[in-house]
């Protein structure tokens, strides 16, 4: 892959596949042939496709018009758009959308600036570059579960190392999961160290790609370090950056598993994210119909995201 | 700011011998940066690890400390993989992605092969169709997607893990662009001796594609390893978990055990630890090449 915006040559290859089937008709076999075969090697993933990703979407959409639950009656009676009524006027769903939102607004600068300052010191190093790949790759590379279990004993209350080294060192006690004001703070904290490795590498491939030539030009002109960062670096990886981002808010829009884990949604209900309510709603309340019409509303969020996504990355490609 | 001392006087005529000569000699303050945060972002580990060799009893002492009174010990490790269920869950989360992994590079290199290499009209039908998937959220399909794993009695089961997670266009497109870039002449002299589809993919584009199919296999190990949300909707029974829903119900399950919780955690990320330190840069690229499903 020669660029991180993977969307980007979707773009541009997804057009030039059609022109190596116009330029390459067979001459050996006739038409009906190579269809029935081309066809056949894309239908093991096609029945899968369909029946697990496209027919989901299509069996939640109809639930989420009835009044659907996971245990005895089933699909229940129709209502038409009223659990999505429901959904707009509920305030347990916007309080869920809301913690969502300010943990994608706490979390995605942190990540987004600490991850391209350590890309750019790491591509500085010449020497054990790989232990600092290891060092903050690593984290990325565990289940959300270890990650929680070594968070929750990190945070834990008395004798956690964090709340130790506050004591040790004559500062207050924080209650870092069960206070309001800090909790949604703590997941992240630690979603940070978790994920960051992930953005690192993005960005340092996208630092492999600047040509050299263009630090040289500057240096001749005179410009500092810091004058190459700002007018080099940051500017050509903004591509880098925009996928970052849009990666980031869309992974965060779902985020579940870390919330679930550590606090449980709490301290009442702060951290509780949107998939975590959707969860509760469809397995804890069984109320599966009104799960899938808030399913789809945040599923039109990010889909209207991701959609966006495309068009600034293939506009980018165009320009270039 | 540590790129403000380094100092821009690095001569371009040493660059020049170097394969990315962008890489400026890193100054003192540099390293120094990069070595406090590599320190802070690998303590949380060190510190599970520290407290997984204390003997359980000195886990909770105050004020809190590094080192164990009574020494270190592996009773932990021990008592972990001896009575708890987790040699269990490795089992099913080998299973699980190994199947995952396997189904996944051969349906994603057929399909393709198909794109890139076979000339069919409906193609750009199916090649957009499958890939407009990558903009499916996955979480959000959870609950349609649990109430047909409950209707086609696939809940607690390894196929019910398994299933849900082969429809992966983002393999696809790899292998897709990986096959757009072999020269087509090996094909050909194939296609003289009258070779069928099937046998040409196999025997001539597969063993060309070793490099995407390690990419692909790496990851979708990786991310089916670690998926949390389905298998721990889909499976209900202890023994049938894998490795990150089981260790979801450990904290409740031992209570106050640090040291053995702390083991658990740990032996819970060690296969992929070691796997990521053995193909670390394969899988770096992986990810890097597949941001998308991040």
């Amino acid at each position: 892959m020669s660029d991180t915006s993977i969307q980007q040559s979707i773009v541009q290859r997804g057009s030039r596949a059609e022109e190596v089937s116009t330029q390459r008709p067979s001459r050996f076999s006739p038409r009906w042939r190579n269809e029935a075969v081309g066809v056949g090697f894309v239908l093991p993933l096609l029945i899968v496709y369909v029946l697990f990703l496209l027919w989901p979407i299509v069996l939640g959409l109809r639930m989420s018009f009835f009044n659907w639950s996971l245990v005895g009656s089933g699909s229940g009676n129709f209502l038409g758009l009223a659990n999505y009524q429901e959904a707009l006027s509920d305030p347990n769903f916007w309080g869920a959308l809301g913690n969502t939102l300010i943990f994608t607004v706490m979390s995605t600068p942190i990540l987004v600036i600490l991850s391209l300052f350590l890309a750019i010191l790491v591509n500085r190093v010449r020497h054990v570059r790989w232990l600092f790949r290891i060092a903050f790759f690593a984290p990325y590379i565990l289940p959300v579960s270890v990650m929680a279990l070594i968070w929750s004993w990190l945070y834990e209350p008395g004798f956690g190392l964090l709340d130790g080294t506050f004591a040790q060192l004559g500062l207050p006690s924080v209650n870092w999961l069960t206070d309001t004001h800090v909790a949604m703070l703590s997941i992240v904290i630690a979603t940070v160290w978790w994920t960051l490795g992930f953005d690192f590498v993005l960005y340092l491939a996208g630092l492999q790609q600047i040509p050299h030539e263009m630090y040289e030009a500057a240096s001749l002109d005179g410009a500092g370090a810091w004058a190459k960062v700002w007018h080099i670096t940051i500017p050509l990886l903004q591509r880098s950056t925009i996928l970052i981002i849009i990666l980031q808010v869309i992974a965060s829009l779902q985020v579940f598993g870390q919330m679930y884990l550590l606090t449980g949604g709490g301290p009442n209900f702060t951290t509780r994210s949107v998939v975590e309510y959707i969860y509760d709603t469809g397995f804890t309340d069984f109320r599966v119909g009104y799960a899938s019409a808030m399913s789809y509303l945040v599923f039109i969020v990010i889909l209207v995201i991701s959609v966006g996504q495309f068009w600034i990355l293939s506009r980018q490609g165009r320009n270039d | 700011m540590a790129t403000q001392s380094i100092t821009s006087a690095t001569s371009a005529t040493t660059a020049q011998h170097r394969p990315h000569p962008n890489r400026l000699v890193g100054s003192a303050a540099t390293y120094i940066i990069l070595a406090v945060l590599a320190i802070l972002w690998v303590i949380p580990l060190l510190w599970a690890l520290d407290t997984a060799l204390k003997h359980e009893s000195e886990t909770t002492l105050v004020p809190i400390s590094w080192f164990a009174p009574s020494g270190f010990t592996l009773n932990a490790f021990i008592e972990t993989l001896s009575s708890s269920d987790l040699p269990r869950w490795y089992f099913n989360s080998l299973l699980t992605s190994a199947v995952i992994t396997i189904l996944t590079v051969l349906f994603a290199s057929l399909a393709g092969f198909a794109f890139s290499r076979i000339p069919f009209r409906s193609k750009g039908f199916f090649f957009w169709l499958i890939l407009a998937g990558i903009m499916v959220p996955g979480q959000i399909l959870i609950v349609p997607l649990f109430t047909m794993m409950q209707s086609l009695g696939m809940v607690n089961t390894y196929w019910g893990i398994i299933l849900p997670q082969l429809a992966s266009p983002v393999a696809m497109f790899i292998f897709k662009q990986y096959f757009d870039g072999i020269p087509q002449e090996l094909e050909d002299a194939a296609v003289m001796d009258g070779a069928s589809r099937l046998r040409i993919y196999w025997q001539i584009w597969m063993p060309l594609a070793k490099p995407a199919i390690a990419a692909v296999a790496i990851f979708t190990f990786v991310w089916s390893w670690n998926n949390f949300i389905w298998p721990f909707l889909v499976i209900t029974g202890t023994n049938m978990m894998t490795v990150p829903v089981g260790l979801a119900t450990v904290q409740t399950s031992y209570g106050i055990r640090y040291a053995q919780i702390m083991a658990t955690a740990i032996l819970g990320g060690l296969p992929l630890l070691i796997i990521f330190i053995f193909f670390q840069r394969q899988i770096v690229q992986g990810f890097v090449g597949t941001g998308l499903k991040g």
